[in-house]
C-alpha cells in the first residue's frame, strides 16, 4: 500500500464525509430515508461546474452550489409535508429529477475543470511554500471540522433539539409545540445542502462535474454512517456521533481505493466500485454480530469448541 | 376554559369497521376544575382527548379553549395551552436524547430559536425538579432516556407536560401500564403538581377509587356519550357501588338494544 494512495483515500474520506454528515441527519436524526442525495451531490458539482468553468469565482460557485442542494432538500420536504407523499417516493422524485436539471444546468453530461481556477488553486496561492499534497488534506480538514462544530452547535440549540426530537418521537414533540413539518423542512434542507457542498468540493477537487457521478452515493453515505455507529456503538453524544462519521466516511474511502487497486487479484473490475460499496455495506450492518461470533469462536476454542450460544 | 360542543367523531366511515367514537359529546369544564372520567373499554375517553390536544379533528363539533375556537388549529400550536401525559411511558419521551434534553425539550411550547437548549442555569433548574421526585433522576441527568424503567420515564413526561404551566393538563390512564407500588408515586406526584399549580385538569382512570377520591367532578363515558356527569355534594355521596351498579345496567341496556335490534 503506498503513501499516495492513502493521502488519496484521506483526502476523499474529508470530502465525501461531509455528505456523509448530511446523510446522518436525515437517516440517523430524522429518521427520514433521504434518497434526494443521488441527485443533490451531482447538483452541487453541476452548479459550480458551470460557475467556475465560465471564470466565475470558486467561493461563489460553492455558495450557489449550497443554495441548490437546500432547494433540493426543500422540494423533497414540500412532496412529503404538504403533497403528503411517503419519505422514499419524495426523495425518488427529487432524484429522479434533479438528473435532468443537473443536464440543463451544465449543458452536456460532462465539464472538465482542469486549468480553471477552483478554490484549491486559489487557496494554493496564499500558502506558496506549501506543495499540494501538503495543503489539499489541511484545507479539507479544517473545512469538515468546522462543518462538523457548527453542526454539533446547531445540533443542541432549541431547533436542533426539535429537530432530533422529531426523528424520535414525533408524537410526544408535537404536544410539546413543535410543527414537524416544520424540522423536517429544515433537516432536508440543511442535509442537501451540505450534501451539495461535498459534490462542489468534490467536482473541484477531482478536476471535473458529470451528470452520472452521482449514482450511488446515498450508499456510500450509508456505509459511512454504519462503519461509524459500529465503532462508537453506544457512546451516542451528538459530538461523537459526527466524528465516527467522519471517521467512518475515510475508512470507507479507504477500503473502497485498496479494493479498486489491488483487487483486480481477486477478480475484480473498475466497474464493480458500485458492488464493492453495497458489499462493504452489507458487511458493515452485519458488523457487530460479525464480530460477536469471531468472540465467541474465540473464546470457545479455548475450552472444547462447541458453541453455548 | 375549556368547552365542547356537539362533539362528533366517526372512525372509518363507510366500512364496515366504522367506530362512532364520539356521538354528541358537550361539556363545558371551569378553570381549576379537576375532570376524573371512566368508561368501559371503546367507550371513546382517549379520542376525547385526542380531539381536546387536536392530535385528532371531530368530524362535526366546535373546541374552545380560553374562549378561543381552536377547532380547526393544529395540535403544535394547542400545545401551548395543553399538557399531556399519554397511557404508554414510551410515548412522552424521546428515548435516544439524555434526560437534561427532554427536559430542555418542553421549557418553550412555542418559538424556539438558536439558543442553546441546555445551559448552566437550567441545568440547575433541572436537577432541583427532578430532586422533588424523589426517584434519584437528578444524578442520572445525562443518561438516555431510554435506560430508564415505565415508572421513571413517566415521572419524566409528567415533569415535562407541566414544565410550561400549562392551561390544561390530561391525563389518559398514565399509571394504568405500571406495577401498583410506582403507579402510587406517579399518581401521589401528579397531584402534587396539580395542586402546586392549580392546574385545570381531566383525568381519565380505570380506577373508580381514583376517580372519585380525586378532583372535584366526575363524568362516566359509554359508547361515545356522557352518560353521567357528577360534582359537588351530589358527587360526595356516590360510591364505588352505585358506578359499578351504574356499569352493570349499561350492559343491560346494551343487550336490550342489541335484541331488537336482532328481532
Ligand atoms: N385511530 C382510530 N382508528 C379507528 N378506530 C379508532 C381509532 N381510535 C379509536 N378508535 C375506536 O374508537 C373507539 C373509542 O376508542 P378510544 O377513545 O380509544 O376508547 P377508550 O380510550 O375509552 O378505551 C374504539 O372502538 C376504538 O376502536
Ligand atoms: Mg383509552
Amino acid at each position: 500500500m503506498t503513501w499516495s494512495l492513502l493521502v488519496h483515500a484521506l483526502e476523499q474520506g474529508l470530502v465525501f464525509s461531509i455528505m456523509a454528515l448530511g446523510v446522518f441527519i436525515t437517516f440517523q436524526i430524522l429518521n427520514f430515508p433521504d434518497l434526494t442525495v443521488d441527485g443533490s451531490f451531482p447538483l452541487g458539482a453541476a452548479i459550480s461546474a458551470k460557475i467556475i468553468f465560465a471564470g466565475g469565482d470558486p467561493f461563489i460557485a460553492v455558495i450557489w452550489a449550497m443554495f441548490g442542494g437546500v432547494l433540493a432538500g426543500g422540494l423533497t420536504a414540500f412532496f412529503h409535508t404538504r403533497l403528503k407523499f411517503t419519505n422514499l417516493l419524495s426523495g425518488i422524485l427529487t432524484m429522479t429529477l434533479l438528473y435532468s436539471v443537473n443536464l440543463r444546468i451544465m449543458g452536456k453530461s460532462n465539464i472538465p475543470l482542469l486549468g480553471k481556477v477552483t478554490i484549491l488553486e486559489v487557496i494554493q496561492s496564499w500558502f506558496p511554500q506549501l506543495s499540494s499534497d501538503q495543503l489539499t488534506p489541511v484545507l479539507f480538514l479544517f473545512v469538515v471540522f468546522s462543518v462538523k462544530f457548527l453542526l454539533d452547535y446547531f445540533l443542541g440549540t432549541e431547533i436542533g433539539m426539535a429537530i432530533r426530537a422529531t426523528g424520535d418521537n414525533e408524537q410526544m414533540i408535537r404536544s410539546l409545540g413543535v410543527d414537524t413539518s416544520g424540522t423536517k423542512i429544515i433537516g432536508l434542507c440543511l442535509s442537501n445542502g451540505l450534501v451539495a457542498l461535498s459534490g462542489s468540493l468534490f467536482a473541484q477537487y477531482s478536476g471535473f462535474a458529470d451528470v452520472g457521478m452521482g449514482i450511488g452515493t446515498i450508499v456510500s453515505g450509508l456505509a459511512s454512517v454504519i462503519i461509524g455507529r459500529s465503532l462508537i456503538r453506544n457512546r451516542g453524544s451528538i459530538n461523537w456521533m459526527t466524528v465516527s462519521v467522519i471517521i467512518g466516511s475515510i475508512i470507507y474511502r479507504t477500503t473502497v481505493m485498496v479494493a479498486l487497486r489491488y483487487g483486480y487479484r481477486l477478480g475484480f473490475q473498475p466497474g464493480d466500485l458500485k458492488l464493492i460499496s453495497v458489499l462493504l455495506v452489507v458487511i458493515s450492518l452485519t458488523f457487530p454480530s460479525f464480530r460477536g461470533k469471531i468472540k465467541t469462536i474465540i473464546l470457545n476454542n479455548g475450552s472444547n469448541g462447541v458453541e453455548n450460544e | 376554559m375549556l368547552k365542547l360542543i356537539n362533539i362528533h367523531k366517526c372512525f372509518a366511515k363507510g366500512t364496515s369497521h366504522e367506530t362512532n367514537a364520539l356521538r354528541g359529546i358537550k361539556i363545558n369544564i371551569n378553570e381549576g376544575d379537576f375532570l376524573t372520567v371512566i368508561g368501559s373499554n371503546g367507550a371513546g375517553k382517549s379520542t376525547l382527548l385526542n380531539i381536546i390536544a387536536g392530535t385528532i379533528l371531530p368530524d362535526k363539533g366546535r373546541v374552545r379553549i380560553n374562549g378561543q375556537d381552536v377547532t380547526n388549529k393544529e395540535e403544535h400550536f394547542r400545545a401551548r395551552f395543553i399538557g399531556r401525559v399519554f397511557q404508554d411511558p414510551l410515548m412522552g419521551t424521546a428515548p435516544s436524547m439524555t434526560i437534561e434534553e427532554n427536559l430542555a425539550l418542553s421549557i418553550k411550547r412555542f418559538g424556539r430559536g438558536l439558543n442553546l437548549g441546555l445551559n448552566k442555569l437550567n441545568r440547575e433548574y433541572f436537577r432541583n425538579k427532578l430532586a422533588q421526585l424523589e426517584l434519584g433522576l437528578e444524578d442520572m441527568i445525562t443518561k438516555k432516556v431510554s435506560l430508564l424503567s415505565g415508572g421513571q420515564r413517566q415521572a419524566l413526561t409528567v415533569l415535562m407536560a407541566t414544565m410550561f404551566d400549562p392551561k390544561i393538563l390530561l391525563l389518559d390512564e398514565h399509571t394504568a401500564s405500571l406495577d401498583p407500588e410506582i403507579s402510587k408515586k406517579i399518581q401521589s406526584i401528579t397531584q402534587d403538581i396539580v395542586q402546586e399549580k392549580r392546574l385545570t385538569t381531566i383525568m381519565v382512570t380505570h380506577n373508580m377509587q381514583e376517580a372519585l377520591r380525586y378532583g372535584n367532578r366526575t363524568i362516566m363515558m359509554d359508547r361515545g356519550r356522557i352518560i353521567l356527569d357528577v360534582s359537588g355534594a351530589e358527587r360526595e355521596n356516590i360510591t364505588i357501588d352505585y358506578l359499578l351498579k351504574q356499569f352493570s345496567k349499561l350492559r343491560k341496556e346494551d343487550y336490550i338494544e342489541d335484541e331488537l335490534v336482532l328481532v
